[in-house]
């Protein structure tokens, strides 16, 4: 990585910091703390063996996805799908149960094969080329799975072994400090707690110092205090140069940490922008207002009607564009229709809401 | 071919059952050993098997083939359907392994299980009988040979099944089956000829004749035809698995 890229990555680190806080905070969520991890070198020199041979440096997407199709006996699940994931990005993968990005993932991970299309990483197919595709990416599975023969360390070990690296005890001791597992280092894997299994499934997946890693939903079933951990963790990944490709289910956890979103539904992608751009998207904001009538109904003018989205006794919820709707205008016509406003409530749109509008309209 | 990957996968192999060794390892033995003393006792000097060769040293390579099959077959397939319903069988998909690297490193820890449970029969029975070793180099090649066959079964087993269940369906009614049924406990001289004919057909009793021939230096066929089917069966069985796992056949959905 040039001097450019890593400053880049810098400011950008500082400016999501920012964010991360900011968006927690309107999420309710207990403002993320810095937690303090040990420093790790994810830019260690790996061995020759595992050491890519290509020269990737000119290549620009880490991921590159063309008019892929998967189709199962009964359905089908991926539609003609084209992404590319830039290198050094932080990429939210997000649609509803069902979607296709477990799918998409397993595919670019080589677990699931497909129909038509083509899959790179780094430029590497995923089928003619799968052993170095491999190893540039490095995949936390969505469902926890260990095995139940070994150690932590055994574990490490082994996976180590399999991307051809012999002696890398002393990044697997980094990974293992660095994930807080020292404690718990030779210990059966039955022995662990399931944020414990998760954070080792992350250490399997870095054991070979991919540059692409992908995480499918890895904070499902982890509670906050283990979640922040893991994102602390996740966000100094990325810091140091990792391309992430992440999928959740806690929206605000995307709209705080991803640079670019792609949103899939049934197996077609509904929308793919930067973070910004989604929420900047004509979603509009939502206004709730108190009035002192109990049938709020009955005095709204007509062209206010059409915006309602909730009605609960004097309390009204209003839909409002973004650009065509001003709040004033809203106020005044309910003001010449009687009705007087008591409270006032404003919530912009968040990732949320623009992931149930484009699903909804899907 | 990447010699670290498939090393690592066979040694994990390797360690996961040696790691549970009293029920991977002392548990077929004790069994080997059970047989060998219930049939020794009951059928020595009842049954005649080759002319100059007690029924005892008769019986223990055959039991120690029989104990070779169902180890080596056991390994692998459990191995697999373990990983499959656990779902750890993920961090082996997710390697840079070769369809070729995974085939040999499972077959090869099953052969490794089987040779050792094998080794154990042979030496436990030593203080009860006096084997034989006529020509070495064959036993140990029919050992080898005999142990791939279930090994690669097993696999195919293993990769097919989806459920515990299934993969019991196979291992009681083929693999106990075939290994029963295959000259263990009697020569296919004593049998009548439909069942003799039927006995020729099944794969393992090539592989006990030739074994025991290492030992006892005779058997009911030629080494050289057992040779030839057992090999024969193995590279079939090892096309078949091979192929099934290049298309990820209930591997990579």
């Amino acid at each position: 990585m040039d001097s450019i890229a890593r400053s880049a990555w810098r400011v950008d680190r500082a400016a999501r910091d920012a964010r991360l806080v900011v968006h927690s905070a309107k999420a309710g969520m207990t403002n993320i703390t810095r937690v303090s991890h040990p420093q790790v070198n994810f830019h260690t020199r790996p061995s020759r063996e595992a050491r890519p041979t290509n020269t990737i440096t000119k290549v620009s997407h880490a991921i590159s996805i063309t008019r892929l199709h998967k189709r199962y006996p009964t359905v089908h699940a991926l539609k003609g799908v084209d992404l590319a994931v830039e290198r050094g990005e932080f990429f939210g993968l997000l649609g509803p149960n069902g979607a296709g990005k477990s799918t998409l993932i397993n595919i670019v991970a080589g677990l699931t094969r497909f129909n038509e299309g083509s899959v790179r990483v780094l430029d590497c197919d995923v089928l003619k080329d799968y052993r170095r595709a491999r190893r540039y990416l490095g995949v936390v599975p969505q469902e926890v799975v260990f095995d139940p023969f070994f150690t932590v360390r055994e574990v490490l070990r082994i996976q180590s072994g399999y991307f051809g690296l012999g002696r890398n005890d002393a990044w697997i001791d980094e990974l293992i400090q660095a994930l807080r597992l020292t404690d718990k280092a030779d210990a059966n894997m039955r022995e662990l707690s399931g944020g414990m299994k998760r954070r080792v499934m992350i250490a399997q997946a870095l054991v070979h110092k991919p540059e692409v890693v992908v995480l499918d939903e890895p904070t499902a079933g982890v509670d906050v205090e283990q979640r922040k951990s893991l994102w602390e963790f996740i966000w100094r990944l990325h810091a140091q140069g990792h391309t992430i490709v992440l999928t959740t289910h806690y929206l605000e956890e995307a709209e705080a940490l991803c640079q670019r979103i792609a949103i899939i539904d049934r197996g077609e992608l509904i929308a793919l922008d930067t973070t910004e751009r989604l929420l900047a998207r004509g979603i509009g904001r939502t206004l709730r207002l108190a009035l002192t009538t109990e049938r709020p109904l009955e005095v709204a003018p007509p062209a206010l009607r059409s915006k309602l989205r909730r009605l609960e006794g004097n309390r009204i919820e209003l839909q409002l564009e973004k650009d065509s709707d001003s709040i004033i205008a809203v106020l005044d016509a309910l003001r010449s229709e009687g009705a007087v406003v008591t409270d006032i409530e404003i919530k912009e749109a968040d990732l949320e809401d623009v992931f149930v509008e484009l699903t909804r309209r899907q | 071919m990447r010699l670290r990957g498939v090393y690592t996968l066979f040694y994990k192999e390797v360690l996961r059952f040696v790691k549970v060794l009293l029920q991977t390892l002392a548990a077929p033995i004790v069994t080997a050993l059970l047989y060998l003393l219930v049939f020794g006792q009951a059928l020595e000097g009842r049954v005649d098997v080759f002319p100059g060769v007690s029924y005892t040293a008769f019986l223990v390579p055959g039991l120690v083939m029989m104990s070779i099959i169902q180890n080596s077959f056991a390994n692998s397939s459990s191995s697999l359907i373990q990983s499959k319903v656990t779902g750890n069988l993920v961090f082996i998909l997710l390697a840079p392994l070769s369809h070729f690297e995974f085939f040999l490193a499972f077959v090869g820890a099953a052969v490794a299980r089987g040779l050792i449970v094998g080794l154990g029969v042979y030496l436990v029975a030593l203080p009860f009988t006096t084997v034989p070793i006529a020509h070495p180099a064959a036993l140990l090649l029919f050992a080898a040979v005999g142990a791939a066959v279930p090994a690669v079964l097993g696999v195919i087993a293993g990769v097919w099944a989806v459920k515990f269940d299934q993969l019991a369906g196979f291992q009681n009614f083929v693999i106990l089956p075939l290994s029963f049924l295959s000259g263990v406990f009697y020569s296919l001289r004593s049998l009548p000829d439909f069942w003799r004919a039927v006995s020729h057909l099944n794969p393992f009793f090539y592989a006990i004749d030739g074994f025991r021939y290492g030992f006892v230096g005779a058997g009911d066929v030629s080494p050289w035809l057992s040779l030839a089917v057992v090999t024969g069966f193995l590279l079939l069985l090892s096309g078949i698995t091979l192929y099934l796992l290049k298309i990820g056949y209930r591997l990579r959905d």
